[in-house]
């Protein structure tokens, strides 16, 4: 297991390599500028900032200097943000696009699993129709359109809950997680319905109903196991996908998290701002992808000894 | 009185083309202490027939229209599911053919084991483990007290189907529904697993319905035994009344089908001794990398005659199918040698074979699989199937000659010509595998590889499809190896046979000699292992 996890580790330095390398170069290829603006600024003026963060020494000088830096975990100033770090920015804004995310999470995995398994316990019934046909519904409506609904009628029609701001007033957070979440929701119920058909049909399901058990002791203790392997492995992308899709959802509800600052860093050119949060997306994307192998392996005792042989 | 008696069962079935009737009008008694055997063909409804007493068949499609089964005064049949449960690994305990997959791969075997015994009594967990460990060693399970903790992965084929004996047995049911038990096991395996549920029920008294599609298995076991064919039972009674002198024409088909005889004289090698048609020297096959090497095949040196049929017998894992599949180039040989004689002088050396070569090598030998129903694409008419490797090879010149071709070797397989532009599906299993032998016979091969082309089927059809062979290599002078686990079936069909045994031939002989005078031990145990 744990020659395992280190290999997996070892293997995601080059790719962690390469996504800085190639986004370092890109974000430089495109046209336009962190000074580009609308009100031109003097010639003399860009060049002093040039030479301030650097930009004006050849483009690999630039590079092996960003590289020296951040092997000190030195992500570098905000090109825009004057007198703020890179690192400062993140350290406010990624607490809280965590927070949502992992709230995001636990609602999809909640209603998913709860939906998926209601739809395999019998199949092709109205249990079955309509919670897949909500899913169908949640994975077609894009969140910038499900939470300006879902502000019209719970914020603003029947005024349960506030309409935008995180931490602000009680239940601010109740909307913007079920925004982001909806979608996983979805995708999780189709998985657990997937997998859940699939293991009920195993022959160990009948050696179970054959011991006499009742049929939730059944699905709890023989099916669920088994059945929810494929949402494990969809769980990694997920939540990394739900971190860096966070963005919309900060937007509609106005919440200061890592997601906005990063969609503002990409349309200002704030280079070392776009690095810096990619690096960090990155990082976590190769880091949930390798925990939700590892909670693979935990689930199913076979995949172990397959490892060990490899 | 009797433990259980079934009245006029009668089950069906809704499929998409109407209700088929699975089970109609079934009665038998199963009393304490006795085995029942139920023996039939696949579709016979023995299976179903007993599924239906612990409410296992899943309803829909399933339905059962008539009949009672009365178990200790309650109607199985029509007991409410509390009822059921009660009932179901309790008093009636299940074992289910394939050990592979009817234990849960997630859960570790002893916590499978006690979880009828936690569900139906109020022992404490700790108790319930040392009935367990117990049991376990009474199975012949060593080192039990470890073995608890392991998953079913690491259990071998057949000590997982002494887990599975073990748990059905762990509440002391009075009733043990045994369904194809050591079917999917070894000979030398099953006779331990079949010898084992003997003792424990001799042991323990409890009745047995032993359901198998296997007569000598069903001769062994059962004290009693019932005959079913397309959900009807035609004949029951003394087993060895039954086997001795069956009154029924189905059950003399039955007993007439198991092959146990010698090769018939009349196909019987007659060409060159000494003729070197193919030559395996000294292979070897390896699989997995350098720390964990596996030799499949172990230094294997074998002659195979022109015209005769070579039988391969070895039990799984043995090498028998690697060792097939390097005479095709299915599988990369690491050392030795294989050559396939072209004519008197010429020698063809089949590993270093490339490109068009390879190809028309490969015409010369042919395969025929284990299971038709996997074997045949599925997409595919009987024509397309069988036209394909005639265009391949351009081993027909026109439309109407590829037309000619097909028909005649579907009618040299005995299928109807108008069954041409049918898809596999719409075959029974022992058609599918006529299909698959005219393939096999489509490009005019010289060497046929069988693998197990006989396992899959029922014993009626497989005698069909033995005397099919048998025939065909005759008129087409084919040179065939016969790969099988099954000794009878080999002794009826090959001239010479070779055992295998981890990786290596431990004997090669006349079929006749090798089975009234084994040498080697393995093949011994293997001879003695029949039931």
């Amino acid at each position: 297991m744990l020659r395992f996890f280190v290999g997996r580790l070892l293997q995601s330095i080059p790719v962690i390599f390469i996504v800085i390398t190639a986004t370092f170069f890109l974000v430089r290829a495109a046209p336009g500028g962190p000074f580009d603006a609308e009100k031109t600024l003097s010639p003399e003026v860009i060049e002093r900032l040039n030479e301030r963060y650097n930009l004006d020494a050849p483009m690999y000088e630039q590079y092996f200097d960003y590289l020296g830096h951040l092997a000190q975990g030195d992500f570098g100033p905000s090109f825009r943000y004057t007198n703020r770090t890179v690192t400062e920015m993140i350290y406010a804004g990624l607490p809280i696009t965590f927070e949502l995310a992992i709230y995001a999470i636990m609602i999809a995995l909640v209603i998913g699993i709860f939906a998926g398994m209601l739809a395999a316990i019998k199949p092709n019934s109205a249990q079955d129709y309509i919670p897949m046909s909500l899913a169908m519904t949640g994975i077609c409506m894009p969140s910038f359109l499900l939470g300006p609904l879902l502000v019209l009628v719970f914020g603003i029609w029947l005024q349960w809950l506030p309409v935008s701001g995180w931490g602000y007033s009680p239940g601010d957070k109740i909307l913007p997680a079920i925004t982001l979440g909806s979608t996983y929701a979805a995708y999780i119920a189709r998985l657990t319905r997937g997998g859940m058909l699939e293991i009920l049909s195993q022959d160990y399901i009948r050696t179970a109903k054959a011991k006499g058990l009742p049929m939730a002791t059944i699905i709890i203790r023989h099916a669920l196991r088994g059945g929810l392997s494929p949402v494990v492995a969809f769980l990694g992308p997920a939540i990394a996908g739900l971190l860096a899709g966070s963005f919309v959802v900060e937007t509609i509800f106005q919440i200061p998290g890592l997601g906005r600052f990063y969609v503002q860093a990409a349309f200002n050119r704030d280079y070392t701002m776009i690095l810096g949060t990619t690096i960090l997306l990155s990082c976590l994307i190769v880091l949930l992808n390798m925990l939700s192998d590892l909670l693979a392996v935990w689930l199913n005792p076979r995949l172990a000894l397959s490892n060990e042989k490899n | 009185m009797s433990l259980l008696t079934v009245n006029h069962l009668s089950i069906d079935f809704t499929t998409r083309d109407g209700t088929v009737s699975a089970v109609s009008d079934v009665s038998f008694t199963v009393d304490k202490g006795e085995t029942l055997g139920i023996v039939g063909e696949s579709g016979s409804g023995k299976s179903v027939s007993c599924y239906s007493l612990l409410g296992l068949i899943p309803m829909p499609p399933g339905h059962i229209k008539n009949g009672t089964a009365i178990f200790d005064g309650i109607d199985l049949l029509q007991a409410n599911e509390k009822t059921m449960r009660q009932i179901r690994g309790k008093r009636i305990s299940m074992i289910f053919q394939d050990p592979m997959t009817s234990l849960n791969p997630y859960m570790r075997v002893g916590q499978q084991i006690i979880e009828p015994l936690l569900q139906h009594s109020n022992m404490s967990k700790t108790a319930a483990k040392e009935k367990a460990i117990a049991l376990l060693e009474e199975v012949g399970i060593s080192d039990a007290a470890n073995r608890f903790q392991q998953y079913p992965h690491e259990f071998s084929g057949g000590m997982r189907q002494r887990v599975v004996i073990a748990m059905a047995l762990i509440t002391e049911p009075e009733l043990l529904i045994a369904d194809e038990p050591t079917t999917a096991l070894d000979v030398t395996i099953q006779a331990q697993i079949l010898e084992l549920i003997h003792e424990l029920q001799q042991r323990r008294n409890i009745a047995v319905i032993f359901i198998s599609h296997d007569l000598d298995v069903i001769k062994r076991m059962a004290d009693r035994t019932i005959v079913m064919e397309k959900g009807h039972i035609v004949e029951q009674g003394n087993t060895q009344a039954i086997f001795d002198a069956p009154t029924q024409a189905y059950t003399q088909k039955l007993i007439a089908s198991i092959p146990n005889s010698a090769k018939p004289e009349a196909y019987r090698f007659t060409g060159d001794q000494d003729s070197h048609f193919l030559t395996l020297n000294n292979i070897s096959i390896a699989y997995g990398n350098k720390k964990n090497l596996f030799k499949a095949v172990d230094n294997v040196s074998l002659t195979v005659k022109q015209g005769e049929i070579l039988g391969l017998v070895g039990e799984s894992g043995c090498g028998k199918t690697s060792l097939s599949h390097s005479i095709v180039r299915l599988v990369d040989i690491q050392q030795g040698e294989i050559c396939l004689q072209q004519d008197a002088l010429e020698k063809l050396s089949i590993a270093e074979l490339k490109g068009k070569a390879l190809k028309a090598t490969r015409k010369d030998i042919q395969m025929i699989f284990q299971d038709p129903y996997a074997s045949l694409n599925p997409r595919m008419t009987v024509f397309n199937t069988l036209a394909e490797p005639l265009r391949l090879h351009g081993l027909a010149s026109n439309a109407e000659d590829i037309k000619n071709k097909v028909l005649t070797l579907m009618q040299d397989v005995g299928l109807e010509a108008r069954w041409a532009n049918k898809y596999p599906h719409e075959f029974s299993g022992g058609q599918r595998q006529r299909i698959a032998i005219a393939r096999a016979l489509a490009v005019e091969p010289k060497l046929i590889i069988a693998d197990e082309p006989v396992s899959a089927l029922d014993v009626t059809i497989q005698a069909q499809i033995l005397s099919l062979l048998l025939k065909l290599c005759q008129e087409r002078q084919l040179t065939m190896i016969f790969i099988s686990h099954d000794l009878a079936v080999v002794r009826y069909i090959a001239d010479r046979t070779a055992v295998m045994n981890q990786g290596k031939i431990v004997e090669i002989n006349d079929t006749e000699s090798l089975y009234q005078n084994p040498s080697d031990p393995y093949t011994k145990s293997l001879l003695a292992a029949r039931v």
